[in-house]
């Protein structure tokens, strides 16, 4: 039985990937900025109270004036920091967050015309590889800040990859071996008689929890740990380079919801003519985001060796048997 | 010497077995963390069900009780429109932050200023310096001065902070809300 990766067959003209990576850059900076206001009055909310509600209706516009806040700072940078390093490793993050957006399907081949950035035949390698790089953007800039905090808390941030990033990968092998495809658009295809998070529910929450690990999202957020830390890598960082992290940040938050929608919710799979596809896409990865916020407002940070002992003593072993137990159901039936 | 000097309790009755909670690790830990988590998540989405309950403080005050000693009022006769201090300074002596100054004057039979003999002629408190104790308002007999709800009282200078009659007798421009019984 020889399959391919994934069906590769099907290739776009340049201007339209021009155009389509234009509009998905649009959508997702627009998208984020309010990520940011419907978060702090999410965990308003689920503190019992309003959350910013001045800066403009229901306090809407509240990342405007925080972005202009943050622009208008003066761009400091502390002696010993290495300028180079110091000055680049905020638009790593970010640039690799978005770049990852690109394989994220907001739909199937519509009249010639896929709704996703592009469908890399390696699929969700792409989105590891970035994944990766996004490290060191935290490690960069606490390394070269040359502040112990900064050193500190990229430190905590490289040892947090490499023990969920593992994990985390295990965790998705068993939904491609199911669909047989890396290709994230294939893998949608193959559900449609049910979606990867019934058959794949260990799979499923090992990805979720190490997705929290990954966005360095409470209860993991040990790498800007702002109680013991300062705020980690991001310490000696001001004005909108700071603003980068953050950004980073709910960009990435953004494409976890958006990989597990993808692989374990059907993604664009839902009740309704073709042309609502996205409008689902979205609809599932707010789900996702509410509950990263939810989970924020309610769980404490873990101790550091907890962390690892999570990470290496059970996500590890429990996703490596699910990803046994996988194939041999994947091979027998 | 016997134990029982070195060890002034009971060995036996003393001693109470400590309550430990169940081993954290192992499966056992692991169902009982997951249980947790999902019932810290409930604790959170109940306060989304039930609201916030911040009071949005410049365009809502916070409500005080009855009792509620905010800033001075100085009152007058509901019916002659009379002051009811009559300027006998028992405020001033009992004030422990010395904030208050009367000046007393004699009231002219023609044109009464208060039902006294005597009237405030000048009655300034320094709300810089009141401790807002209510001493004042004990020491009055006339009960000409209280103790009001107002508690916005910053101001930018010092000066502006001393009160004159004329302000003391004014009704509040905007009155502080009161607490409701059992609130």
């Amino acid at each position: 039985m020889t399959l391919p990766l994934a069906d590769t067959s099907f290739v776009e003209a340049t201007w339209i990937l021009v155009v389509k990576s234009i509009v998905i850059f649009a959508v997702i900076f627009a998208i984020v900025p309010m990520l940011t206001v419907v978060e702090r009055k999410l965990l308003g909310r689920f503190q019992a109270r309003y959350g910013p509600n001045r800066v403009g209706p229901m306090g809407l516009l509240q990342p405007l004036a925080d972005a202009v806040k943050l622009i208008s700072k003066e761009h400091y940078r502390p002696r010993a920091a290495i300028p180079a390093l110091y000055y680049i490793a905020p638009s790593i993050v970010v640039f690799t967050g978005v770049a990852t957006l690109a394989i994220i399907p907001f739909g199937n081949v519509q009249d010639g015309f896929g709704l996703y950035g592009i469908d890399v035949p390696i699929g969700i390698l792409y989105f590891f590889a970035f994944g990766s790089i996004a490290f060191y953007g935290l490690l960069l800039g606490g390394w070269a800040s040359g502040s112990k905090f900064s050193f500190l808390g990229a430190m905590r941030a490289a040892a947090q990859l490499i023990s969920y990033e593992i994990s985390m990968g295990l965790a998705l092998l068993g939904a491609i071996m199911m669909a047989g495809s890396l290709s994230l658009v294939s893998i949608v295809e193959a559900q449609d008689q049910i979606w990867y998070v019934i058959p794949q529910f260990v799979g499923f929450l090992i990805f979720l929890v190490a997705g929290f690990a990954e966005t360095n999202r409470a209860p993991f957020d040990l790498p800007e740990a702002d109680a013991e830390l300062v705020a980690g890598y991001g310490t000696e960082y001001g004005g909108m380079r700071y603003g980068s992290y953050a950004l980073a940040e709910y960009i990435e938050m953004f494409v976890i919801s958006a990989v597990a929608v993808t692989f374990f919710l059907g993604g664009w799979r839902g009740p309704g003519p073709g042309f609502l596809d996205p409008v689902w896409v979205v609809v599932k990865i707010f789900a996702f985001l509410f509950l990263f916020m939810w989970v924020r407002a309610t769980l404490p940070r873990v101790r550091y060796d907890q962390l690892m002992s999570l990470g290496w003593k059970i996500l590890l072993p429990l996703a490596t048997v699910n990803v046994l137990v996988t194939a041999i159901l994947v091979t027998v039936t | 010497m016997n134990d029982s000097a070195e060890f002034p309790y009971i060995a036996d009755e003393g001693i109470v077995e400590l309550e430990r909670g169940p081993e954290p690790g192992g499966l056992g830990g692991a169902y009982r963390a997951f249980g947790e988590t999902l019932r810290g998540l409930k604790t959170t989405f109940a306060r989304i069900i039930e609201g916030p309950v911040t009071i949005q403080y410049p365009e809502e005050k916070t409500p005080v009780y009855p009792r509620f000693r905010g800033r001075h009022k100085l009152h007058r006769f509901e019916d002659t429109e009379l002051e009811k201090c009559v300027g006998c300074s028992l405020c001033a002596a009992a004030c422990p932050a010395d904030c208050i100054r009367v000046v007393a004057a004699e009231n002219d039979p023609e044109n009464r200023v208060s039902a006294g003999e005597r009237y405030a002629e000048i009655y300034e408190i320094n709300l810089a310096r009141c401790i807002f104790c209510g001493y004042c308002e004990v020491a009055c007999p006339f009960d000409a001065i209280t103790m009001g709800h107002e508690y916005e009282l910053a101001d930018y200078n010092r000066e502006d902070l001393v009160f004159t009659k004329e302000m003391l007798l004014a009704e509040p421009v905007e009155r502080t809300p009161l607490r409701r019984e059992g609130e």
